[in-house]
């Protein structure tokens, strides 16, 4: 048998202290007083099942300046992660077999998580016509997430189609809501700072009315949707409404959502420039709690780098997104353990056990037991940082810098190796 | 007040009437034979101009003039990175020449703002226009063209306290709205909005004005001081914002029917320029009532004030 190790003390989510033994990339045993060829000492510490991000843009290829699939899975292994679903807005478009076998193959060569990767549901990101979604189910990349994100899949009759469609390999089409036409030049959350700030506003409204139609549509062809990013109340209601009626829908919720409101936009710092926007302090409210009673599924980051130019200009002229890989487990650990509202059960079950279960990730999102293979995390709860600009990722444009949050990433293992050990990226030299 | 105006919502009471005091003084030096001052000789002001707008740039260029300053104009197309030079590398050029004031006019909401709290420049910056959200200085001299019309020549010292202020037309995309709303309740004034419901904020009942479909209910029961006509953008009409501009018009527009419903003493504005016939019928511009061509007059003095107010640095009560 290979050489093991033992990390020590440790708190599965909420449970008490145990020892994990890790031999190869699988946990072995899992008790006290376990010994094997290293010990750590990892007393304080949570363990949760590697986290999984359903939403992250790695830029690779195309825009390599913002982020590679390298910088971007070390971001994602700071964070805790050990799987990221790469979203198929790259250039090329993520449209074909041979873009999605080339992202996963980048991700292997990278070595610091798993990167699943999504496929365009429409070829170009355009719209106009499905792409071939069945060659990119059927290809090396095993692809089962679908998503235009960025843009929504507006046509009624192509969303129809792809629901539809992706039934005949198990697949999830990810949506986007945005109704396109409410939304022309949209810069921020139409509400009473808009109307101040004199910036064109981007209505609820053009959210909630794509999920009702997608909700619906799903049931009438009994397939199951995923929704991107929720940002409103309005939108929790009608999701429940979905899943109360038994509607085959999941949804997720960002970080940046969760922590922060329209408010910061009266700075008109770009760094506050997201889609879907920053919303009121009654949405945050509205998705904490939905986040709590299980209306939404999960927490993905929609990690968006940009490079420093396309933030260092005027609001109008900046690009939309913030980076939130290495940032993530914080707020979830403020919004539902720190709160005193939930606890580390619920921030495993949203940040790896659901969103692994939604694209259906092979080794990921698996309750820490002995046979499954080593993806952990451990947390250090009690630690505090300031957020600073520099990061694993190669974009500065993340939202909390300057802000203090709670917990730490002090280890995270993917399949046996220390990714992040100590905090400290480790060096991954795997062939 | 501080080195930029950025805002109506900047000022407070007393460093608006501080403003309009001075501009007082400005208007007098406008009427000698030789209308010039030696104030800010030496100091470079920068007119930066991201949209065309002749009257705003040649209102600040002949402001400045009067007060010695050298005066540079800057125009620059296109705004965003992809499109050529950044609103960055401007400023910082700018900079670099050593500009002690910069006005700047620029089609995004914001950019004065970022202009000034991005440590790219140095020099003061006064906001000329910025998108849909504001314009102070066209508050600042529609304040004191009311404050001249309705309190006469003993103006000197005086706010806008229970002047009633009809503000007409879209008020979604009006930095003229926006600013007047801040400067009218700082001074003391009370403000309704009159428009279409397509074209107020969607969330306007925050906003702090009293909020009016119909103009004609407005002029009998409100009996205002003041009507202020928008200008109606050519990009409304094509984006359904309302089906005609007959229909608006009829509805929405100052005509000579409506003149005869003011009251004693109350005034016609318009920031100019006018699409007559639309917002404003051509009777009423030209009325006795009209404010029109001393609003273009006060510019002058207001702006001569604001580039006073921001340059001359040791200022009595220099508050920020």
């Amino acid at each position: 048998m290979s050489t093991s190790f033992v990390l020590k003390n440790v708190s599965i989510g909420d449970g008490p202290a145990v020892d994990i033994q890790i031999t190869g990339d699988i946990v072995t045993a899992i008790g006290s007083g376990i010994t094997g060829t290293e010990q750590i000492d990892c007393s304080g510490l949570i363990a949760l099942p590697g986290l999984v991000d359903l939403h992250t843009h790695l830029r690779e290829p195309g825009f390599e300046q913002s982020e590679t699939v390298l910088t971007g899975t070390q971001a994602a292994a700071l964070g805790g992660f050990t799987a990221v679903h790469a979203m198929a807005n790259t250039s090329p478009v993520a449209d074909t077999a041979g873009v999605v076998e080339q992202v996963a193959a980048l991700g292997r060569e990278a070595g610091y998580a798993e990167v699943f990767p999504i496929g365009a549901v429409t070829v170009g990101l355009e719209g106009k016509q499905l792409a071939e979604l069945g060659a990119m189910a059927n290809s090396k990349a095993n692809v089962r997430v679908f998503s235009d994100d960025g843009k929504c899949v507006h046509d009624p009759v192509l969303m129809r189609r792809a629901l539809e469609y992706v039934k005949a390999f198990g697949g999830v089409i990810a949506q986007h809501a945005q109704e396109p036409r409410l939304t022309e030049g949209a810069q921020m959350h139409e509400g009473a700072v808009s109307a101040e700030l004199g910036l064109t506003g981007w209505p609820s409204v053009a959210e909630e009315s794509i999920i009702a139609r997608d909700v619906l549509l799903a049931e009438h062809v009994g397939s199951r949707v995923h929704i991107c990013h929720l940002s409103t109340a309005g939108s929790v209601e009608i999701v429940r409404w979905a899943k109360a009626r038994g509607i085959s829908v999941t949804a997720e919720v960002t970080p940046h959502h969760l922590l922060l409101t329209d408010e910061l936009v009266r700075s008109y710092d770009s760094v506050y420039k997201v889609n879907p926007p920053l919303r009121t302090e009654g949405d945050v409210l509205a998705l904490r709690e939905a986040l709590i009673d299980g209306t939404i599924d999960i927490i993905a980051t929609d990690h968006a780098p940009h490079p420093i130019e396309a933030k260092d200009c005027e609001w109008n002229a900046a690009a939309f997104g913030m980076i939130g890989l290495e940032t993530a487990a914080s707020i979830a650990q403020l919004v539902l353990v720190d709160s005193g509202k939930s606890n580390w059960k619920r921030v495993a079950e949203v940040l790896s056990i659901n969103p692994a279960r939604i694209g259906q990730d092979a080794d990921q999102g698996v309750e820490i037991s002995v046979g499954s293979v080593a993806n952990l995390t451990l947390i250090d709860p009690t630690a505090k940082r300031t957020v600073v600009a520099q990061s694993a990722s190669k974009s500065t444009n993340s939202p909390y810098v300057g802000l203090e949050l709670p917990g730490r990433v002090k280890h995270t293992i993917f399949r046996g190796y220390f990714t992040v050990r100590d905090g400290n990226l480790a060096k991954v030299g795997r062939a | 007040m501080s080195r930029n105006l950025l805002s109506a919502g900047d000022l407070s009471r007393d460093q608006a009437i501080e403003i309009l005091d001075i501009a007082e003084g400005m208007a007098d030096v406008n009427d000698r034979d030789i209308k010039k001052l030696p104030t800010l000789r030496g100091k470079t002001v920068v007119n930066l101009f991201f949209e065309d707008s002749t009257r705003t740039r040649i209102s600040f260029e002949l402001a400045a003039k009067r007060l010695s300053a050298d005066v540079i104009n800057f125009s620059a197309k296109g705004s965003s990175v992809s499109k050529g030079e950044s609103l960055k590398d401007t400023a910082q050029t700018l900079e670099a020449m050593g500009a002690d004031a910069v006005v700047i006019r620029h089609s995004a909401s914001g950019a004065a703002n970022v202009l000034a709290h991005s440590g790219w420049i140095n020099g003061a910056i006064v906001n000329a226009g910025d998108g849909t959200h504001e314009h102070p200085t066209q508050a600042l001299l529609d304040a004191f063209t009311m404050r001249k019309r309705l309190h006469g020549n003993p103006s000197h010292g005086k706010a806008l306290e229970g002047v009633k202020v009809a503000i007409v037309g879209d008020i979604l995309h009006s930095r003229v709205a926006r600013s007047n709303l801040l400067l009218l309740n700082t001074l003391g004034a009370e403000v309704h909005f009159v428009a279409p419901p397509t074209l107020l904020p969607a969330n306007a009942a925050s906003m702090k004005a009293q909020l009016h479909y119909s103009l004609d209910e407005v002029l009998a029961d409100e009996k205002p001081d003041v009507v202020m006509m928008l200008r109606v953008q050519a990009e409304r009409m094509n984006a359904s914002y309302f089906p005609s501009e007959r229909e608006y018009a009829r509805i929405w527009g100052f005509n000579a029917d409506r003149l005869t419903k003011l009251k004693p003493g109350a005034i016609v504005m318009h920031p100019g320029p006018m699409n007559r016939g639309l917002e404003i019928d051509a009777i009423s511009a030209d009325s006795p009532q009209s404010t029109v061509l001393e609003q273009v007059a006060n510019g002058v003095s207001v702006r001569m004030a604001v580039l006073f107010s921001v340059l001359s640095g040791e200022r009595a009560n220099n508050v920020n």
